[in-house]
């Protein structure tokens, strides 16, 4: 099962996959990855606004398509909120699996949908002011390579 | 009634973070309630003014503009989601 967590502090990603692996020897594979904030443009804080009632749901969702595609041993979503410095860490997506190919898949599903079916806003304060970063069609192109998969 | 809320520059836009309203009348669906809502006041106005930035869920589900709204339900509008 695939465990989403909500939360302001930060988070330690390796002692995350240790407890994923714990006490097992059926896992072949654990692919993970850490979305950390960037400090362009003299980036002073980056702050992460969400929707409660519906994040729970929107990453029980989205954790639970994951695991009807592919064929997983655990995993860990961790989504940060609240206010965070340039180099500090926002997002962890780890998933196991017997086999490279599906935790490879999932991780990337994860992030995919997590960026577009997930309502997290970020704004960006820099020196002159506070900025709600926009929406990139990139980000959309990329969930949309998985609907074909439907 | 019906539960609205409203995230990001939405709700900087409006000026609050959401509101309980008498359900209106003639309002049946996600777009008739957006086109009420934009003639409450000039902030309601320039918040909603660019549907195609607006985006919103119905009892935190993400909705289309033909999804119904009902008496007793959570309506939250926000912009397009920038998490990750």
């Amino acid at each position: 099962m695939i465990v989403t967590r909500v939360q302001a502090a930060s988070f330690d990603a390796a002692a995350e996959i240790t407890v994923l692996t714990a006490g097992r020897s059926n896992i072949g594979a654990v692919v993970s990855f850490t979305g950390l904030v960037r400090g362009d443009d003299a980036l002073v804080s980056l702050t992460l606004e969400h929707y409660p009632a519906m994040t729970e749901r929107a990453l029980s969702a989205i954790a639970a398509e994951a695991e009807a595609r592919w064929p997983l041993m655990g995993g860990i979503v961790i989504h940060r909120v609240g206010r965070l410095l340039p180099g500090d860490p926002i997002v962890l997506v780890a998933v196991a699996s017997a086999h490279r190919a599906a935790a490879f898949a999932a991780t990337e599903f994860l992030m995919d949908w997590l960026k577009t079916k997930a309502p997290f806003w970020k704004a960006e304060a820099r020196e002159g002011g506070t900025t709600w970063v926009a929406a990139r069609d990139s980000d959309e192109a990329a969930a949309a390579r998985w609907r074909a998969a439907d | 009634m019906i539960d609205l809320l409203y995230f990001a520059w939405v709700r900087e836009r409006i000026g609050l973070d959401g509101e309980t309203l008498p359900c209106p009348a003639g309002v049946a669906t996600v777009a008739d309630l957006l086109d009420w809502l934009s003639a409450r006041s000039p902030a309601h106005t320039a918040a909603l003014a660019d549907r195609s930035a607006i985006r919103v869920a119905v009892d935190q589900v993400f909705a289309g503009p033909g999804t119904p709204v009902t008496a007793g339900c959570e309506v939250a509008i926000f912009p397009p989601v920038t998490g990750g």
